[in-house]
């Protein structure tokens, strides 16, 4: 369970101020598959990275599972990111240098794993999502669909509590955004919590819930 | 960072070896492993054939050679000179050390016949034939000095006028002798029956002796024997170390300080030069420092990551330079000693003195990849992946 109250994020500009979350409030639970959307500025990857604890607010809370994040040290907040969350980025954010097999087991190896779980695990999850046969690919040897599944793959190798997806279809070609979207949704079958930021109603639509962002809070939370 | 090993280790190796060239040259061709020479208020040494006989007993030694000397002039071109020779004009004579050897002996210790660049070295049965040291000769010292005074259109063959202990005589040059050792160079030699017939030195008692020791024997316990045998008395026992000029001690610790400090100047490129390379890297990979630090990596295993590229780099380039010194250059100079005006340099590389510069690159190194890693590392991680 996601718990935010009163969410402040300010950035400030020399003597000017862009207030872009204005006490926001919401609540994400296990196993949900939540998207946020709203127009551009309207503070939906800002809260993403929030959420995510990617970066702090000016003030508010953020639990997540119990865990108050505003009381983690840099340190724990690292080890918590690690342990707990996963993210899925829209240029999909892979290692050039390493294959799909390498960048998947990133996480894995800096959780300390054994060499033969991180294999076990890395290969299970490349498979999971269709790409057990490019283990050994770079992500230059992959087209924008793939590697967005192996950046997927990244994500939920370590089983994290909640994966975070920021606009995850936006550099993708349709056929390819409704694949990336299967695996999302096959995902959220699976039980895992996600979380993703979109601009695109009809993926915005495939999801759980749906909150809309404007003016940095919530201006709607509906259903799907 | 192999040629910035290369020039840490190369510099003071070859300035240092400057010296160790001349070092050696001396105990091979002039000090041995034992130099005993006369006491500082006696003209010679007495008791010298005691001494030998003593020395040549002891299994350490392997050769001897005792060498008499006498100050004395020598003279060229004397006879065209007369005819010219104005009131007004100095004697053109010039004091050098007459010296004589048993060339046999001596060519056990020194292998001086080696050094002979023009004619032929002494026999042991030649008589009013003389062989120069260079350094008495205008054409091997290209520089005009009182101090220095030499000797004109002088060639093997030549007849040359020496003035000793009183007595004259007209001696043929059979050969010319060149060492880079000044005291060796600066020298007339005659086999060692005639000059001491010239200097009236009947008792066999000589100026220097020379001993040549077993190539694992100690000098120092060699030293001791002969001070325990009562040598002391009649003569002053050094090891070549203790009778080494002291400037050269002191050039060489000079050089190795001038070989450091130009080393480096080495040092300091090289840590810019990483500290460039790592900080080009990191800050080319901002974006994925920022992913793996957001997926949850901690700061210092990125860091220690670029630590370790820069450390790969000084180990790789400190591997590859010291197998080029040792199994190369350290042979090859060796080999092929550098033609310094006054020494064969070589390459001089001690185990220690490798090991200190390994040490002091890798620290280096490591200064140089942490701080530029550590510069990237610590911007915000959401500006990294954002590329703000």
């Amino acid at each position: 369970m996601i718990r935010v109250k009163d969410l402040v994020k300010i950035y400030k500009s020399g003597d000017s101020e862009l207030v872009v979350l204005n006490g926001l409030n919401l609540e994400v639970k296990n196993g949900e598959f939540l998207s946020i959307i709203g127009r551009s500025g309207s503070g939906k990857s800002t809260l993403l990275y929030q959420l995510g604890l990617l970066d702090h607010p000016n003030s508010g809370h953020i639990d997540i599972d119990e865990v108050d994040t505003d009381k983690l040290a840099k340190d724990e907040r690292t080890r918590f990111r690690l342990n707990n969350l996963g993210y899925v980025f829209q240029d999909y954010a892979l290692v050039p240098e390493l294959t799909a097999f390498e960048n998947v087991a990133i996480p894995l190896l800096m959780q300390g794993k054994e060499k033969s779980e991180i294999k076990k695990v890395a290969t299970e999850v490349l498979d999971r999502i269709g790409l057990g046969g490019k283990l050994d690919n770079l992500p230059s040897q992959l087209s924008g669909g793939e590697q967005q599944r192996v950046s997927i793959a990244r994500a939920i190798s370590h089983n994290p509590k909640v994966l975070f997806a920021d606009e995850p279809t936006a550099n993708l070609d349709n056929e390819t955004s409704d694949s990336v979207m299967k695996v999302f949704l096959a995902l959220h079958k699976q039980g895992q919590t996600i979380i993703m930021v979109t601009h695109e109603p009809e993926y915005a639509a495939m999801t759980e819930r749906t909150v809309l962002l404007d003016g940095g809070i919530i201006k709607s939370d509906k259903k799907n | 960072m192999t040629l910035t090993f290369l020039n840490l280790v190369i510099v003071s190796g070859i300035l240092v070896g400057l010296i160790e060239g001349a070092i050696t040259g001396i105990k091979e061709r002039y000090l041995g492993d034992i130099f005993i020479s006369s006491l500082l208020n006696k003209t010679y040494i007495e008791q010298t054939p005691m001494i030998v006989g003593f020395a040549k007993s002891l299994p350490e030694v392997k050769a001897i050679t005792t060498r008499y000397l006498k100050a004395g002039t020598i003279e060229a071109n004397y006879k065209e000179e007369i005819a010219t020779k104005k009131p007004t004009d100095l004697d053109k004579s010039v004091g050098t050390q007459m010296v004589g050897i048993d060339p046999n002996d001596e060519n056990s210790v020194t292998k001086i016949s080696n050094l002979v660049i023009e004619g032929k070295f002494l026999e042991e049965n030649d008589y009013d034939k003389v062989v120069l040291g260079a350094l008495l000769l205008k054409k091997y010292l290209d520089f005009e000095s009182a101090a220095f005074p030499t000797l004109s259109n002088v060639e093997v063959g030549s007849k040359v006028r020496i003035n000793v202990n009183g007595n004259t005589r007209e001696v043929i040059v059979k050969g010319i002798i060149k060492s880079k050792v000044d005291e060796i160079d600066r020298r007339v030699f005659f086999v060692d029956k005639q000059l001491r017939g010239l200097i009236n030195r009947f008792d066999y008692n000589a100026n220097e002796i020379v001993l040549r020791l077993q190539p694992n024997a100690d000098p120092l316990v060699v030293k001791k024997f002969l001070l325990d045998n009562g040598s002391g008395q009649f003569a002053r026992v050094q090891t070549q170390e203790d009778a080494e000029p002291k400037f050269i001690k002191d050039m060489k610790q000079t050089f190795a300080i001038l070989g450091n400090a130009i080393s480096s100047i080495g040092l300091v490129v090289a840590v810019i030069t990483i500290f460039i390379v790592i900080f080009i890297n990191a800050i080319t990979r901002r974006k994925f420092i920022g992913i793996l630090k957001g997926i949850g990596i901690k700061s210092s295993a990125i860091e220690i990551a670029y630590i370790i590229q820069s450390l790969f780099y000084a180990v790789l380039g400190t591997v590859i330079g010291t197998a080029i010194i040792l199994l190369i250059l350290v042979p090859y100079f060796a080999r092929y000693p550098i033609n310094f005006p006054f020494s064969d340099g070589i390459l001089v590389v001690t185990t220690s003195g490798i090991i200190t510069r390994i040490v002091v690159l890798l620290i280096a190194t490591l200064i140089a990849g942490y701080i530029p890693a550590r510069i990237v590392v610590k911007q915000n991680t959401l500006d990294a992946i954002l590329g703000r």
